[in-house]
This record gives C-alpha cells, structure tokens and sequence, in this order.
C-alpha cells in the first residue's frame, strides 16, 4: 500500500507533532539513528515507542530511585510483571497498571479494558490470576455527570473481571473535586504461579516463529500510548476512537490457551508478551531487543477484522485480547492445535533474523527497515526541570490549621458519611469476589486475603494512595503511601513482600508537577528501603490534567504480603467482649490533608510532617510477631477519618461495644490522620506478652464491651453513640448520593 | 458415584465445582469438555457457573448447542442427578429441562453477596441432609438470576412441590415467588442461582452448601453403590 506520506513531505509537513514526537526526536532519529529520514510507517512507530507510555523517557531517571531487588524477588521491573518468591517453588506475580485517561472518555470500556491489559500482563508470565485489585478515585458525587462515570466505571471492571472468572478482594475509592475532569483508574492483578513456568517476553532463535494468537486487529485504540501522553483539553474534544473495546470472553479462552501451552509445552515456547500499549510495534519489537534479535513481519498475515488497514494501522493498533509468541522453529502447527482447541487465531506473521534490524513487509512491499534499538534503547531521555511550587513554601511557614471540636459524636457522624470514607458495598458487590473459592477475606477490610490452596499460606494484598498528603508534601506523601499499605497488609497478619505502583501526576512539563514527582517518588522510595518491600512492577501515567489543572499527585501504591500460616490470619473488626484495646503508633495534631479538615474547611491546606519510617517499621514488625503467635484477636488500619472512624469501623457488623479512657486526646485528635496507626484488640491471657513487645508504640486505653455502644472519655469531652446508628449512617450515605436526583 | 464437571468456553466456577467434590467430599469427579458428546461411565453430571460464550446473545443461550448437551439431557431422562447453578441452571434452563427463564436482575447490575435462603423441599436427591425449612445462607453472584415464568408454570412448580430454594427475609434479583432453585418434575435436574460449591469449607468463612453434595453423594452410595 502507498504511504500517505512520503518521507520529504513528513520533514516539511511535521505530522510528527501531532502524534507528540518532538522536532528534536525526529532529528535525532533522522540523523543519528537512521542516516536518513523515515518514511510514513516508520515516523508512526518511532512516535509511538517514544513515547513516555512506552519510554518511560521523562520518569526513568526519577524511576531509578526505586529499590527493586531483595532476596526474594525473582523478576523486577521490565517484563509483563514483577515476579517474588513464597516459597515452596511457588511465586506471586503482580503489577498495576492506570487506564485513566480512556476511563475518563469512555469509563465503562476504559475500566473494562483497564482490566483485561492488566491481566494479560500476569498470564504472559505464565502464572494463574488469582486476584483483582482496584484503586479509584472520582469527583464529587454531588455532580450528575460524575454519578455516570462513577457507575460505568464500575460496572466496567466488574462485567470484564467477573465474565474472567477473577475476583475482585480488595481496592480504594475516592472521592475529591481535583480528579472531577480526570478521573483515575488503577487496577492491580495478582497471579500465582510454580517457579518452574517462569516465561519472559524475549524472541530469539534465527528462524523461530513469531506467532500471532488471539483477537483480530481493528483500527480501535490507534495511539492509545500517544493519547496518555498528553493532557486533556476541551479544544480536541474527539479523541473517541483512542479508546479500546473489550471482550472479557476472548480473554478468557486466550488465558486458558496461553496457560495450557506454558503448562504442558514450555520447550515449544521461547518467549510470550502481551499486545499492550502501541501493540504490535511495541510487543515485538521489545521481545526482539530482549533477545537481541532482529525481526521480520509480514503484516499481510495479521488477522484483521477490518479492511484496507495501513501498515502504519496494523502496527500501532491497540486491539485488546492479543498476544505475541516466539515459537521454536517446527512447532508452529502444535501451537495452532492449541489454540484451535478455544476458537483462536493463531497466525505466524514473521521470523526471527539475523542482525538486529525491524523489518516490516506490507502488500509485498518493504514499509520498516530500521535497528531493533532504534525503538526500544535509544530513545533520548528528558531531562526534566524542577521547582517547588510556592503554594508548598508558604504552608510551610503559615501556623497549622487546628480544627475546633465540641460534638465529637456529631463530628464522627458526619466523616462516616463522607464518600471517602462511607461503606463501598454499592460498588464493590458488583463484583465476584469469591470465584474461584480462595477468598478468605474478601472487600472491605483492610486487605483482601487469598489463600494458597494446598497449603496454609494466604496472600494479604491491598491498593493505597492518597493525593491530598503528597499534594501538601510530596516526600512525606510518598512516605506515607507505602505506610498506609504495610499497614493495611500488616493489620490482616501478613509479611509485605514488595510493591507495584503507579505513578499519576499532572503534565511533567511543568517543572512543580515534575518537582512532585521526584519528591514522591524519593519519599516512597526510602520507605520501600526501610520495609524492604523492593517495587518489583508499576506504570508511570502523566499528563493528568483538565483544561490546564493538574490532579493531586496521586502515587498508588499496590502490596502483598505473606501470611505463612492462615491460622494466625488477623480480622478488621473486634472478636469478643473483655478484650483489651490498643492504640498503636503515635497520635499528633495532623489534620493538614485529613478528611476532616477537607469536610470542614472544603479544601486542604497546610503542610505534612515527615515520617520516622525506622520506628514504624520496628513496631510493625513487634506487632506482625505477636499475631504470628496468636496473641491478637483484631486489628485495623487508621486511615481516613482517624481513631473515630477506625473505631466505628472495628465495631461495625459486630454486636460489640467499647469503652475508652482517651484523656490522653483531645477530641479533635480524635479525627487527627496521623500514619501507621492501628486499633488492636488483644485478649487479657496475652497482656503481659503484647505489652513487653510493643512497649511504649502500644497504648492501653480500654476494653471491647458488649452493649454495642462507643463510649469515649477525651481530654475536652465526651462521646456516647450507638454503634447501630454510626453504621446506618455509613452504609447509607453512597447509596442515598447515587439516588440524588440533582 | 463418578460424577462430570462439564467445562464450556467461558466457565468459570469448574474448578469451585471441582474442588468442592474433590478436594472437600472426597469424590471422584472429573472434567468433560463440551466438545466432548458422550457422558457414558458418569452416574451424575453438574454445570458449572461463569460465563458460556461470554453471556452472548442470552446466558446459557449458545452453551445449550454445544456437543455435550445432548448427553446431559440423556442423563437427566435416565434419572441421573443433573446439577446446574449459577449459569448452569441458565442453561438448564435454556435446554428445557428446566421450566422458565432467568432474566437480568431487577436493579439491573451484577450483585455479589451472601443471602440467606430456605430449603423448601428437603425431599429431594440433592437436599435429603438439610432439615425441612431450615434456614441456610449461600453466596449469589450474577447479572440475570431473576426466575420468571408465567403463573401457570409457577403454580405447577409449587403444586407438585418443584421449588427446592427460596430466598428468605429479602429477594435480591425480583425473582418471582422468591425462587433460588427448582428441580424437575421428576426431582433429578437440580436448578439453582446461588452456589453451594463457595461454602463448603470453614475458612472461607461458610459451609452452609456442604449438605447439598454429602446429600447427593449418599444418593449415590444408595442406588450406585447399592
């Protein structure tokens, strides 16, 4: 087929531009890689691959900071997903991955697709799903509009996880106006898998197949990886057809296929990677850079659904529910046969070469003769420049807002009602969380739990970020991301093993926004350090922005952890009367950033102390011991809304009370967001034990009752609820806002 | 008792199915594809939950003309138990050996969650260990579990005492007469929504459904075993 350009008329017309390939890069391209200029196809791919979807180009110096090794990792960052060993020969395999920007044109197919990438990305390691996780966050629910993104949304990632057979355990939704013109979707996937089926996604072999398997290519989703990479604005108001389509069925068939052929035939297998972003460029070429291999591909062998498809089509089509195989030279026919057996395709649509060059043929004709690397290595990274907004300086030096509370009891019904903080039920039983009967526990606790059949291991795993404290102060923001993750995997008995994020921030053009992110990132990755949880996979989602406003910088962090006995598993709420009640880490005056300060004052100001990470991580792991010998019966996370909310919380779906001696607080402390906190209850047989581990980290403040009522006697007041009416509220208040007719 | 555990494209709850047998009642069990057309050597069959071809068309809708189908139906016509939940009893449905029809649930989403139901008829193959009316409680998860037949079916299904399961205290779906599960005429085809197969062990917190297949395997050491 004819290009639509010729090479000369790219150089004086700059279609690049549009397709966010800088004048600078094609140069570099044009002189330096190629020593002429690319034509038509070529230009598409270049753009394409360099892009920061597919580069990474402005984050990797600041992704650099990240620790990703320990002892048990087995596969780091780079490939579908991370990879960490559990012993027994068995490995979890996780990664998360954003779909922001097409969940916000389209949320039903953006979360759906969201979905289905992040899965492929677990099974072409050659591991089992066995878990989805999801981190959410909306505009406010009072806005019409947002009530319909917020049911696409979620109906998107339960109708594609549901028809997979995966289930949903675990996830976080918020609720800010910041995220109402660019909503973020996350979602996190879990696999299990024996060590032994380890696959990768490398090609090599001179002569070995390159095999197409599964959906066939639309023109759906052409520059998806392009479309992330730049923000939204109201002027390109048409940017429908970069959002894809699922089908969780094929995906289904092509999971069952691709694990079959891992499972029982390895040897006809060399290499397998998902058809992610920029698709089929994007796939092979870096599984031919991985196997410093060269390539051909004759695209008129690609299954198509559509006609008249140009090369530039074909390659950069975002189609879902594919995949890329390289096949032993021989072993093309048997691959087939499998892939037979569930209706798939699977084509040979090229070789591997000699050399290191990408060639590709379309209608006889040569349309890509450019180096492997030249995609995927040489991209030119960017060197971003830094500044700190003045917004963070002037906090800094402005006295700390100090909320006034007289009611605590009415100021606790009110945070139950905030969307951030009310029950999730209406959304999250639109997903199956049970299939598949591994759930231990399931959402709505502080981590899902999943166990190991055949075994007594369980895997603990949650999603967690909060844009509101790394907004104020990115490096303490970052910090405490990954605290709020350990001790929700903690809080349920687990050991973390290592993380996955993902990285959303506003256009990094703009120095403060990439000031936010290396501050972040810093921030998270010293608290990886004193965890030793290494981040093992994640994405980077940039240019989250609306009409020139950025969101809060949101890094979500995705965790698992080990539970190596699920006898010793820890419950959120409390478990009998008389047991002694703890306060766990150190309470102080934070309210900048809390969901309190957001309710009372509509908006966050102030600034966000720094961690001392070292002492966490010692009580954390006093307490992770003590549960390990059986001598704590609940513990749950203080997150949004504080100790009020973690109380109500802990009591909540019981028929149990408390009473507490807080002279120690005042009541506006009561709503204080102060991070690594837990409310442990502990039977009286363990005092002596959990008090001689925890020292001065534990604070004894009362006992669980059975009258089903809060009873708590502040320094400045006094609050007497019933936790009947403290729950109505909370279930009540999401479905109530859905109903509104506004 | 050997029984089938039949696996169409897109099943999702055969190994739950499986599983439980297997792993929990100790019995033999294995999969049979739908490619497959022959169910011979099998003293029971079962249908699993998921998603046959994706939900298209209809639930159960394309899953009833695949090859094995016509053997299910032999077995159901020889007095062999026939189990189906979930999309299961949609295909069961779909292919005539059970009455009326599943449609999509009245709030028109997906719901996941645990409800409690009553045994309405402890006298069959497949609930002789449960008590009459006991109060049980079973997860549900589906899109289109809302029984619906016209009112002469449903008397029928009342008069001859058809109705095995009924949703208690709430209906989550709008299923007509509360109804959660229905055997056949005969009371060898066992159709239900909710799945027994996700409570039968205490660490996942339920093992309300464990009678359900200790009742059929005892039936099976009766008229099997003998």
């Amino acid at each position: 087929m004819k290009q639509a350009m010729t090479p000369e008329e790219i150089k004086a017309k700059k279609p690049y531009l549009d397709w966010s390939l800088s004048e600078v890069e094609y140069d570099y391209i044009s002189k330096k890689l190629l020593g002429r200029l690319p034509n038509y196809t070529e230009t598409g791919l270049f753009a394409a691959m360099w892009s920061e979807h597919c580069s990474y180009k402005k984050s990797k110096p600041v992704l650099r900071l990240f620790p990703n090794k320990n002892s048990r990792v087995l596969q780091g960052p780079g490939e579908g997903a991370g990879v960490v060993d559990i012993d027994d020969g068995q490995a979890v395999v996780f990664k998360a991955e954003s779909h922001n920007h097409p969940t916000t044109v389209e949320p039903y197919q953006g979360a759906a697709t969201g979905i289905g990438g992040i899965l492929r990305d677990i099974f072409s390691m050659g591991a089992r799903p066995i878990a989805s996780l999801d981190s959410l966050h909306f505009g406010e629910l009072s806005d019409p509009q947002m009530r319909m993104k917020v049911d696409g949304t979620v109906r998107g990632i339960g109708d594609y996880g549901n028809c997979m057979g995966i289930p949903t355990v675990a996830g976080e939704t918020t609720f800010d106006p910041c995220y109402q013109g660019n909503i973020l979707c996350n979602a996190m996937s879990v696999g299990l898998m024996d060590q032994r089926d380890l696959q990768r996604g490398t090609a090599n072999g001179v002569g070995n197949a390159v095999m197409y398997v599964g959906a066939k290519t639309g023109r759906d989703g052409i520059h998806g990886a392009t479309f992330a990479s730049a923000d939204f604005s109201d002027e390109h108001a048409t940017q429908r057809s970069a959002v894809q389509v699922g089908d969780p069925f094929m995906e289904k068939l092509l999971l069952e296929a691709c694990l079959k052929l891992i499972h029982q035939h390895p040897d006809w297998l060399v290499g397998i990677q998902d058809m992610g972003a920029a698709g089929i460029v994007s796939s092979s070429a870096e599984m031919a850079s991985e196997g410093k291999s060269g390539m051909e591909l004759n695209l008129d062998l690609v299954p198509q659904r559509e006609p008249n498809m140009s090369a530039y089509e074909i390659m950069l089509s975002e189609s879902q529910e594919r995949m890329l195989l390289c096949v032993k030279k021989g072993h093309e026919k048997d691959v087939q046969k499998i892939f037979d057996f569930y209706d798939l395709d699977a084509v040979t649509i090229g070789r591997i070469t000699e050399g290191h060059d990408y060639v590709l043929y379309h209608d006889g004709q040569e349309v890509c003769h450019i180096p492997v690397s030249s995609l995927t290595d040489d991209v030119l990274e960017e060197e971003s420049r830094e500044a700190k907004p003045e917004r963070i300086t002037k906090a800094e030096q402005a006295p700390q807002w100090q909320p006034q509370i007289t009611d605590p009891a009415a100021t606790l019904r009110a945070l139950l009602q905030q969307s951030t903080v009310a029950d999730k039920r209406t959304f999250f039983q639109q997903y199956d969380s049970q299939v598949r009967t591994c759930t231990v526990v399931g959402p709505g606790s502080d981590a899902g739990v999943i166990r190991v059949r055949g075994t007594k291991k369980g895997l603990a795993m949650t999603t967690d970020g909060n844009g509101r404290f790394v907004y104020l102060n990115p490096e303490a923001g970052g910090q405490m991301a990954l605290v709020e993750a350990v001790t929700n995997v903690v809080a349920s008995g687990a050991e973390p093993l290592a993380i996955t994020d993902c990285l959303n921030y506003g256009d990094p053009n703009d120095p403060e926004i990439f000031w936010e992110l290396h501050q972040s990132v810093q921030g998270m990755a010293d608290a990886c350090r004193v965890f030793d949880t290494p981040v093992i996979s994640g994405n980077v989602s940039l240019y989250n922005e609306n009409n020139g406003k950025a969101i809060h910088p949101t890094p979500m962090v995705g965790m698992v952890g080990l539970i190596k006995d699920l006898d010793y598993i820890v419950p959120s709420f409390a478990q009998h009367a008389g047991d002694l009640v703890y306060l766990v880490g150190q309470t102080g005056d934070d309210y900048a950033g809390s969901e309190l300060q957001k309710m009372m004052k509509g908006d966050i100001s102030g600034t966000v102390q720094l961690l001392d990470l070292d002492n966490i991580h010692h009580y954390l792991q006093q307490l992770l011991a003590q549960m390990q010998i059986g001598n704590v019966a609940s513990a749950h996370d203080m997150s949004e809304g504080g100790l009020g909310v973690a109380l109500a919380e802990t009591l909540f779906k019981t028929d149990l009370g408390m009473n507490l001696d807080l002279r120690s607080l005042s009541a506006a402390q009561l709503f204080a967001e102060s991070a690594g906190r837990l409310v442990v209850t502990v039977p009286v047989s363990a005092q002596a034990a959990f008090e001689k581990s925890l020292g001065h980290d534990a604070q004894l403040v009362g006992n669980v009752t059975n009258t089903h009522w809060l009873e708590l006697h502040l320094q400045d007041a006094e609050l007497n609820q019933n936790v009947t009416e403290l729950q109505h509220l909370w279930e009540e208040a999401i479905p109530c806002q859905l109903k509104s007719k506004d | 008792m050997k029984i089938a555990v039949i696996v169409f494209p897109g099943s999702n709850c055969d190994v739950d199915l499986y599983e439980a047998l297997r792993t929990v009642c100790d019995a033999d069990v294995e999969y049979v594809s739908h490619h497959d057309s022959s169910l011979d050597g099998f003293d029971a069959v079962m249908l699993p939950g998921g998603f046959s071809y994706g939900d298209y068309l209809r639930p159960g809708a394309i899953a009833r003309f695949t090859n094995i189908m016509p053997a299910v139906v032999k077995m159901a016509n020889e007095g062999k138990p026939v189990f189906g939940t979930c999309n299961g009893f949609q295909i069961l449905t779909e292919v005539g050996l059970l009455p009326g029809a599943l449609k999509q649930n009245n709030q028109q989403r997906f719901i996941c969650k645990t409800v409690p139901l009553e045994v309405v008829n402890n006298q069959t193959m497949f609930t002789s260990q449960y008590q009459a009316h006991e109060r049980i409680q079973l997860p549900i998860a589906h899109a289109d579990g809302s029984y619906f037949a016209d009112q002469k079916t449903l008397d029928e299904l009342e008069a001859h005492h058809q109705v095995v399961f009924r949703y208690a205290e709430e209906n989550p779906n709008g299923s007509l007469r509360n109804i959660a599960g229905i055997v056949n005429r005969r009371g060898n085809v066992l159709g239900m929504m909710p799945h027994p197969e996700r409570a039968v062990e205490a660490i996942l917190g339920n093992t309300d459904g464990l009678k359900l297949f200790k009742s059929l395997l005892e039936h099976g050491r009766i008229t099997v075993e003998g």
